[in-house]
């Protein structure tokens, strides 16, 4: 049997998932190699622990080649071009790896500087950033904290919820949240895009004294007069500002012109194969499949396109098992509770009410990621 | 009424909240009493677009939906 060369480029949740059970599935016929350009994994749902105080900055992160069976080859490098004609990838040092089947887990990046005075704001969206938030927040002593989306699509629909329920809570434990205001401001009418889990958590933000504001899209930040203002024409002032910053793909799927016009990558949403290229998929928050950017849509689809991946390097027919299009997501809403939100293709959104039970399995799977995700052992 | 459409949106298969905020970023570049015509594939479109229009005053003047795919026109508010 002939050896496929697999290239996976990205070391994130989804990138992992696919490495090891390539690796596992596909045995001899396949030699596995896993490119990321800092050769460390991070655990990005912790960031928002980080930003309130709650979670240290160094427990986000592991040497990716612990997280990878024997079998698979890490390279750490960065890829700067996808040759499509020579199923070549290039790297920055100057190397090429060559594949037969080529995984995209590219993810995506913050862009804040792609609104005016963006760059003035916090955010939780980088590991660097929740540690500067953190520090923030830490010599505040009063006034006005304003969260806002600057831009959609972004990672994770419901941070910005989340981050208001356990700022509010971080307030309290501080014992300044009278002399605090929250304002939570919304790209919608309601707190969040699904309805039903609006319904939910708005009376609860009612009564944290956390204030919503509805069709607010951030279009710029002026920091000198500390304002922000809307698409709609709005402006808010501020003393602290938190801004979920605008998110593009990849610089590599731009640069090879693998995306669309932000970078997202057009694949099948049930096959998550490349739409213009047979021997190319593209997995988590990297594709235009509109739903969630987050790391749950990352691990379900990884396992689906391992499978796909496999059946191709065994040259047998694709697995007729897709990806259905399962979100699953944690809701913090502070006070040791949490609820769930959980949708696919077929079925609308549906969120228990908030109990500790969910808060406590939030935080279990926080520290059981580590031992179980990466290596495909939950499916 | 067409006559005075001056953009067309095509915002068929994004899921909310992008038709409304690729609409509110249009909105900005029209004059005053500009029309511009918005087709979406997202049936949560239907009740955003009534709540954004009476959320900004930017009157929704037409609405009507075919075979999945719902159609808006919305007036740029006069200053």
């Amino acid at each position: 049997m002939a050896t496929n060369d697999v290239l996976i480029v990205g070391g994130g949740v989804g990138g992992t998932i696919v490495a090891n059970l390539v690796a596992k599935e596909a045995g001899a016929g396949a030699r596995v190699t896993l490119l990321d350009a800092t050769g460390t994994h991070v655990y990005q749902p912790g960031f928002l622990y980080v930003a309130v105080g709650q979670e240290k900055a160094e427990n986000l992160s592991r040497d990716e080649r612990t997280l990878l069976r024997d079998e698979v080859k890490l390279v750490v490098d960065r890829a700067t071009f996808v040759n499509t004609d020579l199923k070549k990838v290039v790297l920055a040092s100057g190397r090429t790896l060559r594949y037969d089947e080529l995984v995209l887990a590219t993810g995506s990046r913050v862009v804040p500087d792609e609104i005016p005075g963006g760059g003035a704001a916090h955010n939780f969206y980088t590991l660097e950033g929740a540690v500067g938030l953190q520090r923030a927040l830490d010599q505040f002593e009063g006034g006005t904290i304003v969260i806002g989306v600057a831009g959609i699509p972004y990672k994770c629909p419901p941070a910005p919820v989340e981050f208001a329920f356990l700022l509010d809570d971080y307030l309290r434990a501080r014992h300044i949240r009278p002399k605090a205001e929250i304002k939570l401001l919304s790209p919608l009418n309601r707190a969040f895009t699904i309805e039903a889990t609006s319904k939910l958590v708005q009376p609860i933000l009612a009564e944290r004294g956390i204030e919503l504001t509805g069709f607010f899209n951030v279009e710029s930040v002026d920091p000198i007069a500390k304002t922000v203002t809307s698409l709609e024409g709005e402006t808010v002032g501020y003393d602290l500002l938190v801004l979920v910053p605008p998110h593009r793909g990849a610089k590599l799927i731009e640069d090879s012109k693998l995306g669309d016009a932000r970078g997202w990558i057009p694949v099948d949403k049930n096959t998550l194969k490349h739409c213009s290229f047979a021997d190319i998929w593209a997995i988590g928050d990297a594709t235009n499949i509109p739903i969630s950017k987050s790391g749950s849509v990352a691990h379900y689809e990884a396992t689906i396109c391992a499978a796909e991946v496999v059946a191709a390097v065994k040259g047998e027919p694709a697995p007729a098992h897709t990806y259905n299009g399962k979100v699953m997501c944690f809701l913090e809403t502070g006070q040791g509770q949490a609820t769930t939100i959980r949708f696919d293709y077929d079925h609308p959104p549906v969120s228990p009410s908030p109990s500790h039970l969910w808060h406590w399995a939030k935080l279990l799977f926080n520290k059981t990621y580590w031992h179980t995700v990466p290596q495909g052992r939950l499916p | 009424m067409n006559a005075a459409v001056v953009m067309r949106l095509d915002l068929k298969g994004l899921s909310c909240p992008l038709p409304i905020v690729k609409t509110a970023k249009a909105m900005k570049t029209l004059a005053p009493g500009e029309l511009v015509e918005v087709v979406a594939t997202d049936p949560g479109s239907v009740p955003d677009f009534k709540a954004w229009s009476q959320a900004t005053g930017n009157p929704l003047v037409e609405s009507d939906a075919q075979d999945g795919v719902y159609r808006f026109v919305l007036k740029k508010k006069e200053m």
